[in-house]
């Protein structure tokens, strides 16, 4: 158990290694930045003195060990534009993104397990059937588009919602959030129901096939021989049978959704870090780029680790090992 | 008992089974009526498309045909030139049913480009990686499967930012994102026929090892990969809209539906819906009608769905 | 028709006239085809055939557990003396694990795998009394100490993957006796297990069975089995009851002739050295059943009328049923 979480430690620095080398190589084609921060009208030396002041007269492996020893202090950089440093620009942005990725993965659990698992139990019937066929356009419609279509609906035609932005927030274990207030919620609703689309019907897609699969095991139909209600069997048989797949496969969806709050958050202008590397990447604002992406890839395998110790804590068969007779 | 020593490779699975096969999947395909409003939205718009140089009411990349005075009109206006407008003009003055026939011709263009040169790409490395096996199998397996725990969008968000605009750059980009799907899905596919006992055979006989690879390896993974195709060409058009939304996509000059979308949504707050809905209803009807076929395909294609 | 004949008590369950139909791409298959059987208090009914012979859906219709595209298409069950064939889901539900009980063959898969053993018998008992959760746990571990499982106190917390297969069976028959049912249907509950095991556990049903009154239909396809631990026996094929009896008469002296067959195939100690009898040809399919004499295909001895009509149920004075136009005469 733990020279498996060791192993599992150990993959996880290997792939923050190589994106660190992957990200290092991608800025150092993108040209050197002293073009960018010299005047227009520097003469060479000016430029050679800046690009010393910068290390960016050294080979490229010292200046990539440099890149290293500063990113595990925590620094990257400073951002051009806010004139800080990009991962404090980041941390600000962070906790709206968390919010609204976190409300969404609720969402999809919500609206996906109850409606998989009327598809799951009755396949045949109409109910089952539509949403299944419902289930494949929330797969395929493409997600800044329905956005688009809920703002022009709730915000433009009835003025029920706001269009866009985040509501008051409310600081809250050191972090601003904002499903504190009615308010905030209003801003959030729209975005997160958006972002959830795609995952609820991909929550609907496994509970249904998880269903099917379940109640043919004999340990349903052992279930309805005890006298169980059909309620209990639900609930609690199927249900906690049908959580770790569910589990693992939402808890690895979490990165593309905190990936996928870059559309979100710019088609509901909602200032979290998604939105902030949209505009990074149109200002040139590098340092906050790279930021981003380190900042993601560090939360992608964080997400990946605790999954696996979700997947360990939900399956008795793996956290206690095989019989003990 | 001694063992056999086969002298002759096992027959492959004849073509003529081949063919009936085909022909009965082709039945079951067209006996689902999903499947088959998918095919018939597809061919109506791929028809669409491929022709609207010659049915389009206006070449929109035409600034000659224009008139600014047109702009923003409402669906049903009728432009100065005499022509109706039955989608409404963009902010150019623009016929919307023009631009997004044009439209549609990037977007399926881009999105079946990619593919085609994705699952070639794929399809080569997954097989050579079945074929060789040993340490390189597993380099590629490792790339593979790095590069699908990151999220498609970001990575080619980034490498977009890095290449620049352009209908090529975001070809390559896309292809850069998929090809690791389809290398994965061959492999699996190549590892079972690998074992198979004509493949052992066909080895045994000293046939040269591309001709064991394109005679007999290959086609046993067509099936898989033309379920995989399908559904990711739907996949690539609906990402090259993303990007085209978040400006880092197709060129202004030759926009796709998601490039439309992207123009209408600076005028959504001022109700002019038609600048982002209809491109928007385009590119649905493209996506799911591929995803209603594809989602046939993969019953009738994988005998383990049907039984 | 009631099956009772000169018995005194009522049976604990009549099976009369069940037929169960599913309904499958080729159309309608009938898996259990006009069946009855009666099983007293006490008493052991084996139930024997190959695989397919409709032994575990006459069982699960009993249960009134048969899901779509199944169904009871005719016939009744009649539990301590009220028919329940039918009966709300409801009311179904207050009968299963308390008045009439069902264990299965695969131990493996029978308990959830994700819930603790003292969940999974103290559902059970609460399903059907109202009582506080200590004295269920208290039931639980008694339940456990019947069933042979060494001390339960600190075997409640664990998983069922944490049990041998055995010990999973056990457990599963515990949970089934817990209300101490009218009847006990076991399907085959000890194929999966090794021979030891099997004659434990088929010991321990017995005696645990007898304690309470509980009547035993015990489906298995080994007639062995049968012949140590049934009083009477039911012998089915291709959906139907071919031969009934005592256990004495139909192994000695089978009247059916595929009921011979299945003997003669038994490999035992008196015909040690002679090859074994192979019943010749193979089970029909359901969705293709033969005309008349579902056997005729197979039978040394089938006539033109095998072929054509059903053979009627013949009855003997000394209680005993049988399907078949040419019965075999005593030994
Ligand atoms: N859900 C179903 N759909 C269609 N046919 C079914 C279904 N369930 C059972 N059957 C059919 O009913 C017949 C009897 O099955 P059953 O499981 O009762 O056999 P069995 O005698 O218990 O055999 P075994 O010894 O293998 O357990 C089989 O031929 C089977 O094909
Ligand atoms: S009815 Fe005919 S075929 Fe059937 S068992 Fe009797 S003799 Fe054989
Ligand atoms: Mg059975």
């Amino acid at each position: 158990m733990i020279a498996y979480l060791l192993r599992r430690l150990g993959q996880s620095a290997l792939v923050l290694f190589t994106m660190a080398v992957l990200v290092f190589l991608a800025v150092f084609a993108l040209g050197s930045p002293v073009d960018m921060l010299a005047s227009p009208d520097a003469d060479q030396a000016e430029r050679d003195a800046l690009a010393a002041r910068f290390g960016l007269d050294q080979p490229l492996p010292v200046q990539f060990a440099a890149f290293l020893g500063n990113a595990l202090q925590g620094d990257l950089g400073a951002s051009f534009v806010y004139g800080k440093s990009a991962l404090a620009v980041i941390g600000e942005r962070l906790p709206a993104t968390i919010e609204l990725a976190l409300l969404a993965l609720t969402f999809s659990v919500m609206i996906g397990v109850p409606l998989g698992v009327i598809a799951g139990l009755r396949p045949k019937s109409i109910a089952g059937r539509a949403i299944m066929s419902t289930s494949i356009f929330g797969f395929s419609l493409p997600n800044f588009w329905i956005g688009m279509m809920l703002i022009l609906l709730f915000s433009v035609y009835l003025g029920w919602l706001p269009a866009g932005g985040r509501g008051p927030t409310t600081e809250v274990l050191g972090m601003q959030l904002s499903i504190t207030s009615l308010e905030g919620w209003r801003h959030l609703i729209l975005p997160a129901l958006t972002l959830a689309l795609y995952k609820s019907s991909l929550v609907v897609r496994l509970c249904e096939a998880g269903t099917r699969e379940i109640v043919t095991q004999e340990y349903i139909r052992f279930a309805r021989a005890k006298g169980l209600s059909s309620f209990r069997i639900i609930w609690l048989h199927l249900l906690k049978n049908m959580m770790i797949p569910v589990i693992t496969i939402l808890g690895m969806e979490f990165g593309a959704m905190i990936a996928f709050t870059v559309v979100i958050e710019t088609v509901f202008a909602y200032p979290g870090m998604g939105k902030l590397l949209i505009e990074s990447i149109n200002r040139l604002d590098r340092p906050v780029v790279v930021a981003y992406l380190m900042v993601t890839t560090v939360i992608f395998v964080l997400i990946n680790f605790i999954v696996d110790l979700l997947y360990v804590a939900l399956d008795p068969r793996v956290r206690l090992g095989g019989p003990n007779e | 008992m001694g063992e056999t020593i086969t002298t002759r490779p096992l027959p492959a699975p004849s073509v003529a089974k081949g063919e009936r096969l085909l022909l009965r999947q082709l039945r079951d395909l067209v006996s689902s009526p999903e499947a088959v409003i998918g095919l018939v939205i597809l061919l109506t718009l791929s028809f669409a498309a491929i022709f609207a140089p010659l049915i389009a009411p206006q070449n929109p990349y035409d600034l000659m045909q224009l008139d600014i005075m047109d702009n923003m009109l409402p669906p049903g206006s009728t432009l100065g030139g005499g022509l109706t407008a039955w989608l409404g003009t963009d902010d150019q003055g623009r016929d919307m049913l023009s631009a997004i026939m044009y439209g549609m011709r990037v977007s399926l263009g881009v999105g079946i480009a990619s593919v085609v040169i994705a699952s070639l790409i794929g399809a080569l490395i997954g097989v050579l990686s079945a074929y060789i096996g040993g340490r390189f199998d597993a380099l590629v397996m490792r790339i593979v499967d790095l590069q699908l725990s990151f999220p498609s969008i970001l990575i080619a968000l980034v490498l977009l930012t890095l290449f620049g605009r352009g209908l090529d750059k975001v070809v390559l980009s896309l292809v850069f994102v998929q090809w690791a799907y389809y290398a994965r899905t061959v492999r699996g596919s190549a590892l079972v026929e690998k074992n198979k006992d004509y493949i052992a055979a066909a080895r045994c006989l000293e046939i040269p090892q591309w001709r064991v690879l394109v005679r007999h390896m290959l086609p046993n993974c067509i099936p898989p990969l033309i379920v995989v195709s399908t559904v990711q060409v739907a996949h690539a058009i609906t990402l090259e809209s993303t990007l085209s939304f978040l400006g880092v996509g197709v060129p202004v000059t030759q926009p796709s539906l998601g490039m439309l979308i992207a123009t209408g949504y600076d005028f959504l707050l001022s109700g002019k819906y038609w600048m982002s809905t209809y491109p928007g209803i385009a590119l649905v009807l493209i996506v799911v009608a591929i995803n209603l076929v594809g989602d046939r395909l993969r019953a009738v294609l994988n005998p383990r769905f049907t039984q | 028709m009631m099956a009772v004949t000169n018995s005194v008590v009522a049976p604990a369950l009549s099976v009369e006239n069940l037929s169960v139909t599913f309904q499958t791409r080729k159309g309608p298959v009938t898996a259990v085809n006009d069946v009855s059987f009666h099983v007293n208090p006490g008493e052991v009914l084996g139930v024997v055939g190959e695989s397919g012979s409709g032994k575990s859906v006459t069982g699960l219709a009993t249960m009134g557990l048969i899901d779509a595209p199944g169904r009871v298409s005719a016939g009744r069950v009649v539990l301590e003396g009220r028919n329940i064939a039918g009966v709300s889901d409801r009311d179904m539900r207050g009968l299963r694990g308390n008045r009439i009980a069902m264990i299965f063959q695969d131990p493996i898969s029978t308990l959830n795998p994700v819930l603790r053993i003292d969940t999974q018998i103290m559902e059970a008992i609460t399903a059907h009394e109202r009582i506080s959760a200590s004295a269920a746990r208290a039931r639980a571990i008694d339940a456990l100490r019947a069933v042979g499982i060494p001390s339960p106190e600190s075997r409640l917390e664990a998983y069922p993957h944490q049990f041998s297969g055995g010990m999973r069976q056990r457990v599963a028959i515990a949970i089934a006796l817990l209300h101490r049912p009218a009847v006990l249907i076991a399907d085959e509950p000890t194929t999966a297990l090794d021979v030891t095991i099997q004659v434990q556990i088929l010991g321990e049903v017995q005696k645990l069975a007898a304690e309470s009154g509980t009547a035993l239909v015990w489906i298995t396809h080994d007639l062995s089995v049968v012949a140590g631990l049934a009083d009477r026996i039911a012998v089915m094929y291709a959906g139907r009851i071919v031969e009934s009896g005592t256990v004495a008469e139909v192994l000695t002296a089978p009247r059916h002739h595929y009921t011979a067959g299945l003997i003669a195939s038994v490999p035992s100690r008196n015909r040690r050295g002679q090859p074994l009898a192979q019943i010749p040809g193979s089970t029909p399919n359901l969705a293709n059943m033969p005309s008349g004499c579902a056997f005729h295909p197979r039978c040394s001895v089938s006539s033109e009328i095998c072929s054509t009509t059903l053979p009627p149920l013949l009855h003997d004075p000394s209680g005993r049923f049988m399907r078949c136009h040419h019965p075999r005469q005593g030994a």
